[in-house]
């Protein structure tokens, strides 16, 4: 039987807020163990929660820019559990009104366009840490991480492969960076997806039974998990078994997931209005503002590289992954034609990535800078450089020896276009290589190529590639 | 007049069973900044005045238990909002007062560190939560007291004891460390002898409070602003919800002669209708509880407070500790309130009583249309006898049901004493205003307390 992949996932993403969503302390990452965490974090007998604007201006940006509905009032509710990492016995967040409902995320898999549906943001607080090492069979309790904001972006179930969930976590990672609502940083765990997995045969509108696999922090855990998962359940469904609902774990090292438990052993989160704050209200100015200092988006930026540079849809896909790289791309290619913008565009996807890869930076901290991109690009431009020069232009402006134009000057790079110069060079390559000569005229197109590379050899490179070309194939077929 | 008082407490505190903790040497040091703070001429009106504080406000540095073994070891390392304006105030911290556990109680029965004895009668309560505190005024061992009210908990103890209590607006002062029974009820107000003093304390504790976001923000005002304006042409509103079967008959007649006065006074008497009144009782057992059983939950063990000796794992710590912890009356309001809230029941409870909640509110809204203030008994029965109710909760929960609408409205009410009953027990008569009124409540009292003298009676043995 064919079968068919639902997905819905549902990510938490840490808001990048200076102090905590109720409380005044700081959020910062990595200080030692309960040090950020404050009467309200830990709950003290008497303390009262106390909105972050800052927290509530982050969604509205969120919800304005996946095309949602910003809810007002949204109501913050209790989450009633009892674990010693959540020290109130309860977790604020939202249930039955969220700040945010509806909306979509646009993303690229391959070559197709697809839409994801949001269901709905919300906001709430995280828990502490449970630390379970050294402490001699007992357990510690950091309360730092407690209180932190997060925002809860739940999709519809319009998924139908790892691809396709990890296209989405991709996206929706890239714009909530580019909207500096979240720093999107994984190992830190300010962005963490749980995947709600399920099959059910190809052609059936039924959903099948999900199962919910929690904390996947990596985009490569995302997709090796939900495909084990997806392996798994078309295998116990072929076997005579039945999915039941349940929450399971991905361990990276097995590369498989586990059950956490059942749905029987559900909590009953007994969730209700928050009494000690109020029905959150967003006045149509407050939205006004925030959709006025909105960054411009990056599907926006995507129509725009496209129509003017005739980029791909992928290609610009591959620009706007962050803000900083469009707008490298933005300066590197402004005021050029299409021509100049392809060749940006492929130098910024290539070479370049390639080389802050390597050194682990970020396009911001590039030690070519956009307009020096733009430079050698202008030169491969009008000819001066061939492609292959310009590779190692690149790695000299890389290096710090200046900008293109002086490297070029500097190492003599200059690529030979005058015809004169290049049929000379021709002339003697043909009168040395008599037989390939032969070869070509027996119909072997081999040795054109042959041909073309002792004519750039005895140039040393320089000649223009396509000129090379052409006067040979004239000089032959005379 | 600190030592004074100090001296009284240790008389007479200890058979009240008025106070939880007493710290003579806390209490003088702050008498001596006070001291210091008048001689150096910057002295405000409350400036060395001594007052106690029920145990739910968290104060710097003293043993807050909220009458639980829960919290028996918990020394607060901050102050409360009201605590806070207290001391900025330059008033002196006597004590913390006993109270029902948790706020839970209508008796002071429930406490972990035993009853209070009402000093009119020590084999009766001296009603609840804010028993210590109201106990603790009347004997004149304190000048006045704070109290929380979430049903009734300022102005039945109030009633029962033969003093003045006021429960203000909600949101007018802050619930930034009180601690938390239902927090959308809880309210703490005053509690003191005269509407006069009432007021000079409420002008302390209310303030906006930008910790608690309930808090609200108005402008400063001056509740005895209005004390001396006669009450000629005031509308009194009579429910008559509040005079049907239940009411006893020495309140009856108390609080129907405190209305006489009034038309003395030049009031005119408004006969009004609550209907959704029946309901409070009800409909308070629903959200109080529910808001009371996650509210709670932060009492775990795991960070502060009573944990348990032994236990196999995590679930176990946490059954003991709450088990040992928590008092029955807490447990019984924390499982109607995990009930309640349930999946499956939810609707049918909390939902339900929140619609009626609003109704209840509407009722009063439709009878501040034809009056400006609403009379009636605080109590349908004056001080009963020490376990005389214990057993029964429901009796025990019916001794507040002319005072829980006000909170589920949100409205300021107010008790004062208005006579007393054929065995010598003090009666109280409530004042329920409308939001914001607190100013008007205060005058309508003080104008009675100065054409009456059943404020300035007290038990025997109290100086």
């Amino acid at each position: 039987m064919k079968w068919e992949v639902v997905i819905g996932l549902e990510t938490h993403a840490q808001l990048s807020t200076v102090s905590k969503i109720f409380s005044g302390a700081p959020t910062a990452f990595g200080a030692a163990p309960n040090t950020q965490a404050c009467g309200v974090d830990i709950a003290l007998p008497g303390v009262l929660p106390v909105l972050n604007t800052g927290a509530v201006e982050r969604a509205i940006r969120f919800g304005l820019a996946v095309g949602a509905k910003i809810n007002s009032p949204s109501i913050f509710a209790r989450k009633n559990y009892f674990y010693p990492d959540l020290p109130k016995g309860y977790q604020i967040s939202q249930f039955e009104k969220p700040i945010v409902e509806g909306g979509s995320v646009t993303i690229q898999v391959g070559d197709a366009e697809k839409t994801v549906r949001l269901t709905r943001a919300h906001l709430e607080e995280d828990a502490g840490k449970s630390l379970h090492e050294d402490f001699r069979g007992q357990t510690g309790i950091d309360l730092n991480r407690a209180g932190t904001p997060l925002l809860e972006i739940v999709t519809e179930p319009d998924m139908r492969s790892a691809d396709e969930a990890v296209a989405y976590a991709k996206a929706l990672h890239a714009l909530v960076r580019w909207i500096d609502v979240c720093d999107g940083n994984m190992q830190e765990g300010s962005f963490r997806c749980d995947a709600n997995v399920s099959v059910r045969p190809a052609g059936t509108q039924e959903l099948g039974t999900r199962r919910e696999i929690k904390n996947l922090n990596s985009f490569r855990f995302l997709q090796q998990a939900i495909e084990y998962e997806v392996r798994w359940q078309i295998c116990e469904i072929e076997d005579g078994r039945t999915i039941q609902q349940a929450t399971v774990l991905f361990d990276p090292e097995t590369g498989e997931t586990r059950m956490m438990r059942t749905k029987e052993d559900a909590h009953d989160y007994r969730y209700f209005p928050d009494p000690d704050l109020l029905p959150l209200e967003v006045t149509a100015e407050r939205i006004a503002a925030v959709r006025d200092a909105m960054p411009v988006l990056p599907e926006v930026r995507r129509e725009q590289f496209c129509a003017q540079f005739g980029l791909t849809p992928y290609d610009a896909s591959l620009l706007t992954a962050s803000r900083e790289l469009a707008d490298y791309f933005s300066t590197a290619a402004e005021g050029g034609d299409e021509k100049t913008g392809k060749l940006c565009a492929n130098w910024i996807s290539g070479a370049l990535s390639a080389r802050l890869n390597e050194e682990a930076l970020d396009i911001g901290q590039s030690r070519v800078t956009a307009r020096e991109l733009r430079g050698l690009v202008d030169r491969i431009a009008d000819g001066t450089i061939s492609g292959k020069m310009a590779r190692d232009v690149f790695d000299a402006m890389w290096a710090g020896e200046g900008d293109a134009d002086a490297i070029i000057a500097a190492k003599g790079l200059k690529q030979i276009s005058d015809g004169g110069e290049i049929e000379k060079i021709v002339d003697q390559v043909l009168a040395a290589n008599a037989r390939q000569v032969a070869d070509f005229k027996a119909g072997k197109e081999k040795a054109f190529n042959s041909l073309v590379g002792q004519v750039m050899k005895a140039s040393r490179g320089k000649a223009n590639p396509q000129q090379v070309n052409d006067i040979l194939r004239s000089k032959l077929a005379g | 007049m600190t030592q004074e008082f100090l001296n009284k407490i240790n008389i007479l505190g200890n058979d009240l069973g008025c106070f939880i903790t007493v710290d003579a040497e806390r209490s003088l040091t702050q008498a001596k900044a006070a001291d210091a703070r008048r001689a150096a001429g910057n002295a405000g009106l409350l400036t060395g005045v001594p007052l106690a504080h029920k145990d739910i406000f968290c104060a710097e540095g003293w043993l807050t238990t909220c009458g639980s073994r829960m919290l028996s070891n918990f020394v607060s390392p901050y102050d409360a909002h009201v605590v806070e304006r207290c001391n900025a105030a330059g008033m002196v911290t006597l004590g913390k007062t006993n109270m029902d556990e948790f706020a839970m109680g209508s008796s002071n029965e429930t406490s972990y560190f035993g009853p209070v004895r009402n000093p009119w009668n020590h084999d009766t309560v001296p009603g609840g939560s804010s028993g210590g505190s109201a106990a603790a005024v009347a004997a004149r061992l304190a000048p006045a007291a704070t109290g929380t009210d979430t049903g009734g908990s300022i102005r039945q103890p109030a009633a029962l004891t033969g003093i003045c209590g006021l429960k203000p607006t909600y949101g007018l002062v802050s619930r930034y460390g009180m601690i938390a029974f239902a927090s959308s009820l809880d309210q703490a107000g005053p509690m003191a002898r005269t509407a006069e003093d009432l007021g000079l304390l409420l002008n302390v504790m209310v303030g906006h409070d930008p910790r608690d976001s309930t808090s609200l923000e108005r402008p400063a005002e001056d509740y005895n602003r209005d004390l001396a304006k006669p009450l000629k042409g005031l509308r009194v509103g009579l429910p008559q919800e509040f005079f049907a079967e239940g009411l006893s008959a020495g309140v009856r007649h108390a609080v129907e002669a405190a209305v006489g006065e009034y038309r003395k006074l030049g009031a005119t008497v408004v006969d009004i209708s609550l209907p959704n009144m029946e309901l409070s009782v009800a409909v308070y057992y629903v959200l109080a509880p529910a808001e009371a059983s996650s509210n709670l939950s932060r009492f775990d063990g795991v960070r502060y407070g009573h944990r348990a000796a032994a236990y196999t794992d995590l679930l176990d710590m946490y059954k003991r500790s709450r088990a040992e912890g928590f008092g029955a009356e807490v447990k019984r309001r924390i499982l109607i309130g995990t009930y309640v809230l349930s999946h499956g029941y939810y609707d049918a409870y909390y939902i339900r009583a929140q619609k009626l909640r609003r109704l209840i509110a509407r009722d009063f809204a439709e009878a501040f249309k034809q009056c400006d203030v609403i009379m009636g008994p605080t109590s349908p029965t004056t001080a009963f006898r020490l376990g005389e109710k214990s057993a029964d909760p429901v009796q025990m929960y019916l001794s507040d049901i002319y005072t829980i609408a006000v909170n589920l409205a949100g409205l300021p009410g107010m008790s004062i004493p208005c006579g007393f009953d054929s065995s010598g027990l003090p009666v109280g008569l409530q004042i329920i205003g409308n939001y914001f009124d607190e100013a008007r409540m205060l005058n309508v009292a003080h104008q009675y307390q100065l054409a009456t003298d059943w404020h300035q009676r007290a038990p025997a043995g109290a100086q």
